[in-house]
């Protein structure tokens, strides 16, 4: 057992050392109320921009809100919020590429050139102009980014989707009586799940990053709320005398989309995808 | 009442685009026409690209041709409703050439060889066990190859469990289409045994579809010869196919090597 473990340790450090972050950053969203050392919006103006120290330990930003907290309830919004996207967009995306790439015909390009009118605007841009008409506020954002996003899984889903149907044991489960959701479950599905695995964890970093330049563009989450992206932008004014204001969220931003493109890349390695 | 008729087929792949200059049709099947007797087989040769994957896959029910109809146990099989068609269908399998690609490869051999079961046969997880081990067993594997999967398996005990998933339900028709040619001599000359004892066995008939006109004889009761999507000539026994006069007929006669090259005339002269 112990050996066993020893050799995936070698064999796969990359992967091993990035679930391991992952999971530690996933263990701290889901209890930041008990790990956090503060209350991450009290406001606290007699402590601002204080160096680190025992009850602060990052020190404190211009409103003397702990920047510890904030940090940690951020990756709450920014890892959650992540999955969100990730997740919606990749069941429209699922159902509509499998749809067009089964269905073929007119079905197939209807879907399609609607993807590649949505593909032709440049993704912030969408978000940004998807704002301009609904109002700043995450709620929108996501919204914007999801609708942005479905287009690159359906387009591969469907690629992977034709390259299937030319298999014969899709023809083979037709004749056998097969209907079409029993291909689709059975035979189609299964075998699209671990290239989908491998982009969506490349996708996952995209979408923080986006979740956190829309912030930082002040268009996501409105204050006091915490995330990383809007802390950046709070800090942006103190750039000169307190740097570690914008460096401490930016880090982590750094850590958890290098990690997620690091998983990425050792799973493709490991099923043999190639990258898009 | 023959087993399948098939009357006066036409089909063409029209190239589709939206710029048509002019119309550009590629005829596959040209007023093809045959029948097939319950028990019986009938050997399908010809070049590639003479159509005759197309003419399997029209037999099949999954290729509307343009014009004409095949009839199989005297229903039309691209009119009969959903309920009829899911019934002939059961009657009419399929096992390809590429052994490798008409299995699931996420999916163990039990999986595979239940698929048909689960959709025709309401059986419960023992009896469906049983009649997957017993189709096993009827094509030469066993027990132990249940929890097996594709790769692990090679590529005559492959096709072997693609026969299995084939004679699940009982059919009466199997198209075989270039079933034993990416095998090697030994594993294909297993097959055809084995191919042969079954349509004994439970009265099947094949459409064997090959471009290797030994191994069609060895298990054709009639022969029929495709070429450029015409059937030119359909022959009941092997003396008919050796004396025809028709160019085809003699350069695919040419073309059967000798047992040993010492023996081997060639008619045909190099350039």
């Amino acid at each position: 057992m112990k050996a066993k473990l020893r050799d995936m340790l070698k064999s796969q450090k990359v992967f091993v050392i990035c679930s391991l972050i992952l999971c530690v950053l996933f263990l701290i969203t889901i209890f930041a109320p008990w790990v956090a050392p503060n209350d991450p919006i009290a406001v606290n103006l007699a402590h601002k921009l204080q160096p680190p120290s025992l009850d602060y330990p990052l020190g404190t930003d211009h409103l003397g809100r702990c920047t510890l907290s904030r940090i940690l309830y951020g990756a709450r919004i920014s890892l959650g919020f992540a999955i969100l996207i990730f997740i919606s967009a990749l069941s429209i995306g699922l159902i509509i590429g499998i749809i067009a790439g089964y269905k073929g015909g007119w079905v197939d390009q209807l879907l399609m050139r609607l993807g590649d009118g949505l593909m032709a605007i440049p993704s912030l841009l969408f978000v940004i102009g998807f704002v301009g008409i609904w109002g700043a506020g995450l709620k929108q954002v996501i919204i914007g980014l999801i609708l942005v996003q479905w287009v690159y899984y359906a387009r591969v889903i469907r690629g992977m989707v034709l390259s299937l149907k030319e298999h014969n044991y899709i023809t083979a489960a037709k004749i056998s009586g097969s209907s079409t959701c029993k291909i689709m479950r059975k035979h189609i599905i299964p075998n699209v799940l671990p290239s989908l695995a491998v982009m969506g964890t490349l996708e996952m970093g995209w979408a923080i990053m986006n979740l956190s330049s829309m912030s930082f563009l002040g268009l996501g989450v409105q204050p006091p709320a915490a995330e990383w992206g809007a802390m950046i932008l709070e800090g942006k004014s103190y750039i000169r005398t307190h740097p570690a204001l914008m460096i401490y969220p930016g880090l982590m931003i750094m850590l958890v989309v290098v990690t997620f493109n690091l998983l990425g890349e050792s799973l493709s390695e490991r099923f043999g995808v190639k990258r898009r | 009442m023959s087993l399948l008729e098939v009357k006066q087929v036409n089909h063409s792949y029209d190239s589709k685009k939206l710029f048509k200059w002019k119309n550009q049709s590629n005829k596959i099947l040209i007023d093809i026409s045959f029948v097939i007797e319950e028990g019986t087989c009938l050997g399908l040769i010809g070049t590639s690209g003479a159509g005759k994957s197309t003419l399997g896959k029209v037999i099949l029910g999954i290729q509307p041709p343009q014009e004409g109809q095949v009839l199989f146990q005297g229903n039309d099989i691209y009119k009969a409703d959903k309920l009829t068609r899911l019934k002939l269908r059961r009657d009419l399998q399929v096992v390809f050439q590429d052994s490798y690609s008409s299995v699931n490869p996420r999916m163990t051999a039990e999986q595979i060889i239940s698929e048909p079961l689960e959709n025709y046969e309401k059986l419960t997880v023992g009896e469906q066990r049983r009649r997957v081990i017993e189709l096993l067993e009827r094509v030469g594997l066993n027990e132990n190859d249940l929890k097996k999967f594709p790769h692990q398996f090679s590529g005559g005990q492959l096709q072997r469990i693609n026969i299995a998933r084939a004679i699940a339900l009982k059919p009466k028709l199997i198209v075989l289409d270039e079933s034993v040619s990416s095998l090697d001599m030994v594993t294909q000359s297993l097959i055809l045994q084995l191919l042969s004892e079954l349509k004994d066995d439970f009265g099947l008939s094949y459409l064997f579809i090959t471009h290797d006109i030994k191994a069609a004889f060895s298990i054709s009761d009639q022969i029929g010869v495709l070429e450029k999507g015409e059937l030119i000539e359909l022959y009941d026994s092997k003396d008919q196919f050796f004396s025809s006069k028709h160019p085809i007929v003699k350069q695919l006669r040419d073309s059967i090597l000798a047992e040993h090259p010492r023996f081997r005339t060639l008619t045909t002269k190099a350039n």
